[in-house]
């Protein structure tokens, strides 16, 4: 890999807040839309179990919500302290989204969150629960905003780079905001959040369960949680599925390191269960192309022929190129408007990007001596080359190559235990429908482990999706090391340290205190 | 179109930047943890009171961050990639308060309370006065390089650098800086002070509350008023708009104030209102001393931050290379992105109005101990 230390750091630091904020957010989302539900059947039916019920969730929601908003403001000023070249280089795009998600979704969420829960004995029945509807729509439309601007990063549209202000400037807000890579990310992670929701409350309501504790608060929690999150994961699938499909069309780097696919064939497999040969792609980033040419891709692989072909390009015999042929190029592809093309290689990309920022560094120049046929020459060759402006920076092949290993066996335990997830809400149902629930041991047990198996299934997810993209933060305009702030590494580190610190602290104070609110029982409510 | 929209959203980010120093009476409320709730009853009644709003201070202080990287991303860019340190700082202080509110009473907390009230502590008083500095380098500037076309430099592409090592720490060494910093900090505990004598139903608290205020707030106006004169006899830069070039006025900033007019009436404003509402605290019944002193300090810290920027001033200086320093006209977002985002800010009235509707129904009735043992209370 090129990555620099400065650059590394930059990134673990990111990586950390925002692997960090995750494990909050989607309990956020999903709790708040589980609260609302809770809390209708209590405005409708006027039982003061469902109060209890709802009030109960919301403490665990509270607890959640706190530390969620402190990791937020961090990944926010992050753009800017430790990523101030991309700051500038597509904030006119991404900071939009951003301004928005404040002025529309923060302030929502956190001014009727005062009424949510201080507003019990100040507010009307109804208002209370409209209240507690629009935090739950402030998160939504928060998680919509802040994708919008991720998906713009992996599939950058409706911009124009003006080379007078050096940066890429939105020329089409509508193309940003709805983008079919933002609608499908913001759906695929909206279900996410609900599915890891309904399994929390699931597995916590086992728990009482198995303690022979709370039977109907229990039960009823988890009809509602069950039933939601068999809707989620049935949708999650199926976004995930369009997913893939945007995956291999506009990042096929991204679908070759989930695959562990180094050569690509017309009808390409897909791998079920594989092991990969590590020692290619450590011989990849270590420039040994006898090793890299001799070893094989894959220990073990069990593979379902022509499935790949059929998930990315819905064609049983359509060619997936692998990683050496997105590096050789030469392979037909559809450009977005359908024709077809030939993809360039590496070195065409790299030669093209390098075109691309001379060109922007003698227009310039020619600017500066007043100079406008020049001035229109570069801006043309500039024009000509953009979409390849970020292959300037990369310096070889294996640069571009993210890290496969971890793409690979991420994307393999998201899918998985999405499986297993679509498997454990119809169990949950059924066993609830036969009324057993209640005595079935080995289900509770089950429910329980299931709880730190979302959250793995969810970041597992987030690793596919960002590390997959690696070594961009702009798809091919700007690779992340030439994205970050002119500080020294030994500063970053240091905040590293700092913020690992903190975070771990703040999250052991959490987790027991949601114990102790767990022990403690709704009937406390 | 592109002047117009620059300037109106200068004023957008100042105004977030003003109701920010408001807001932060949480902070100010959250500096009389210690010293003046003395028993953990006052402590808990001080918590709840302003545990119902630092979700909207902090709200603003996110939106102001994301306003400023939407409309002058290359302010976001430089000052932030720039003077890291004391961004970074003011992050932490601002972190350990948001987790603060909800573990501070919680069985399981790990730190135990007094950590959690400790945390509060620093985030009210580090907090404020860094706040404060952050926004006094608006100017004074910082020791920075910018280019926009270093990013044609392939091997080292940064757009901007610090030239000091401290990133940012060194601005609290700067006497206007700190100066400022004072400045928020006294008004935040000033309108804390305000707001706890008029939310909490405690007399004991309330008196304690009304002899701080005293000295507090006159401080505060001393303060404010060192500070105007340190700011309008300083030099200031101006820009050219039509060639870009920057150049060191004496006196800019009262001159900004003068020339354009409209600031100085708000500023004047302001100053009459904070006096006035002080003034109602210490020689009437103070029922309306917060939002009369709330309402001043919006409106002259609104119209300071006018002043830092219109009538063509450099808001961002360098001190390193004059002519790398940030202007509305060099910092902004496109003539399109303004607009977008201009057409957002039509829905702010709405936002502002949902805001206002759910403050009075919280506030209607003082914070007692009654209310907060109450079974449906949610307790901080």
């Amino acid at each position: 890999m090129f990555l620099t230390t400065l650059t590394d750091l930059s990134r673990l630091q990111f990586a950390l807040t925002a692997m960090f904020h995750w494990i909050f957010v989607p309990l956020t989302i999903g709790l708040g839309l589980i609260i609302a539900i809770m809390e209708s059947y209590y405005v409708i039916s006027g039982m003061d179990f469902w109060k209890r019920t709802t009030k109960f969730w919301m403490n665990i929601f509270a607890v959640n919500f706190a530390i969620g908003v402190a990791t937020g403001i961090i990944l926010e000023f992050q753009f800017g302290t430790n990523w101030s070249n991309y700051a500038w280089f597509v904030g006119d795009i991404f900071g939009a989204p951003l301004a928005i998600e404040g002025i529309l979704a923060f302030f929502m969420e956190s001014t009727f969150f005062a009424i949510m829960f201080f507003g019990w004995n100040k507010v009307s029945k109804k208002t209370h629960l409209i209240s507690t509807w629009l935090v739950f729509i402030g998160t939504v439309l928060s998680a919509y905003w802040i994708l919008v601007a991720n998906a713009w990063m992996q599939y950058p549209a409706g911009m124009q780079f003006n080379p007078d202000t050096a940066r890429n400037e939105m020329v089409d807000f509508w193309a940003v905001a709805t983008s079919p890579v933002a609608v499908n990310k913001f759906f695929h992670t909206l279900m996410n959040a609900f599915v890891l929701a309904s399994v929390v409350v699931v597995g916590i309501s086992a728990w009482y369960l198995k303690k022979k504790r709370e039977e109907e608060f229990s039960r009823k929690s988890i009809k509602i949680a069950a039933f939601t999150g068999l809707i989620s994961i049935i949708l999650l699938i199926y976004t995930g599925d369009g997913s893939a499909q945007q995956v291999a069309q506009k990042q096929p780097m991204k679908l070759a390191a989930m695959e562990g696919l180094y050569d690509g064939q017309n009808g390409t497999p897909l791998i079920a269960v594989g092991l990969l040969n590590n020692k290619k792609f450590k011989a990849l980033m270590n420039n040994d192309s006898l090793g890299y040419e001799l070893e094989k891709p894959y220990l073990m692989k069990i593979s379902i022929p022509k499935a790949l072909s059929l998930l990315g390009y819905r064609n049983l015999n359509a060619f997936v190129p692998g990683i050496n042929d997105i590096i050789k190029g030469g392979y037909v592809f559809k450009d977005e408007n359908g024709n077809p093309c030939i993809a360039q290689s590496f070195e065409e990309k790299s030669l093209s990007g390098k075109i691309a920022i001379n060109a922007l560094a003698s227009y310039n120049k020619a600017k500066k001596a007043g100079d406008e046929n020049s001035m229109e020459d570069s801006k043309n060759e500039l024009q000509e080359n953009f979409n390849n402006f970020g292959y300037g920076y990369i310096k070889e092949a294996k640069d571009i190559v993210p890290n496969v290993p971890l793409v690979f066996y991420s994307f393999r335990i998201m899918v998985i235990l999405g499986g297993y997830f679509l498997f454990f809400f119809i169990l949950t149902l059924w066993l609830e429908k036969k009324e057993m629930i209640g005595r079935c041991r080995w289900f509770q047990i089950l429910a329980i482990i299931s709880v730190p198996l979302v959250y793995i299934c969810s970041q597992a997810g987030w690793i596919v999706a960002e590390v997959g993209r690696q070594p961009w933060t702009i798809q091919n305009l700007l690779p992340v090391q030439a994205s970050v702030s002119g500080v020294s590494s030994s500063t970053v580190l240091t905040t590293v340290i700092l913020f690992f610190v903190l975070f771990s602290v703040l999250l052991a104070a959490e987790l027991s205190i949601l114990f102790k609110v767990i022990a403690k029982g709704p009937s406390s409510h | 179109m592109i002047y117009f929209l620059q300037h109106y959203w200068w004023l957008v980010v100042s105004l977030l930047g003003a109701l920010l120093v408001f807001l932060m009476f949480v902070q100010g409320g959250q500096t009389l943890l210690f010293g003046t709730a003395n028993n953990e009853e006052e402590k808990t009644l001080l918590v709840n009171a302003l545990g119902h709003k630092w979700e909207l201070t902090f709200t603003t202080l996110v939106t102001f961050g994301g306003a400023m990287f939407a409309s002058f991303p290359l302010y976001y860019s430089t000052s932030f990639g720039g003077a890291y340190w004391l961004w970074i700082t003011i992050l932490f202080l601002f972190v350990i308060q948001a987790v603060s509110y909800e573990y501070r009473n919680k069985a399981g907390n790990l730190l135990g309370a007094k950590t959690y009230e400790v945390f509060l502590f620093l985030n009210g008083t580090l907090g404020t006065i860094l706040l404060g500095v952050a926004v006094a380098t608006f100017f004074t500037g910082g020791s920075f390089v910018m280019d926009k076309m270093s990013i044609t430099e392939t091997a080292k592409p940064s757009i901007s650098y610090w030239t000091s090592s401290w990133h940012g720490l060194e601005a609290i060494t700067v006497p206007f800086n700190f100066l400022m910093g004072i400045v928020v900090f006294l008004a935040a505990r000033t309108l804390g002070l305000l707001y706890v004598i008029m939310q909490i139903d405690s007399e004991s608290l309330k008196s304690k509350c009304k002899s701080r205020v005293k000295a507090t707030g006159i401080g505060f106006v001393v303060a404010f008023i060192l500070f105007l004169v340190s700011l309008f006899t300083r030099v200031g830069y101006s820009v050219n708009p039509e060639s870009g070039l920057i150049t060191p006025v004496q006196y800019k900033y009262f001159f900004n104030m003068i020339e354009l007019g409209w600031p100085a009436v708000m500023l004047l404003i302001g100053v009459v209102l904070v006096l006035w509402g002080l003034g109602n605290n210490y020689y009437g019944k103070g029922k309306y001393s917060f939002y009369l002193a709330s309402a001043g300090v919006v409106f002259s810290v609104w119209s300071i931050l006018i002043c830092a920027a219109f009538n063509n001033t450099a808001f961002f200086v360098s001190t390193y290379n004059l002519q790398d320093s940030l202007t509305l006209y060099n910092s902004s977002s496109s003539l399109f992105t303004l607009k977008v985002m201009a057409w957002v800010t039509l829905l702010l009235p709405f936002v502002i109005a949902y805001i206002v509707y759910v403050w009075r129904a919280l506030t209607r009735k003082n914070i007692s101990i009654e209310d907060l043992n109450s079974q449906d209370a949610h307790k901080y």
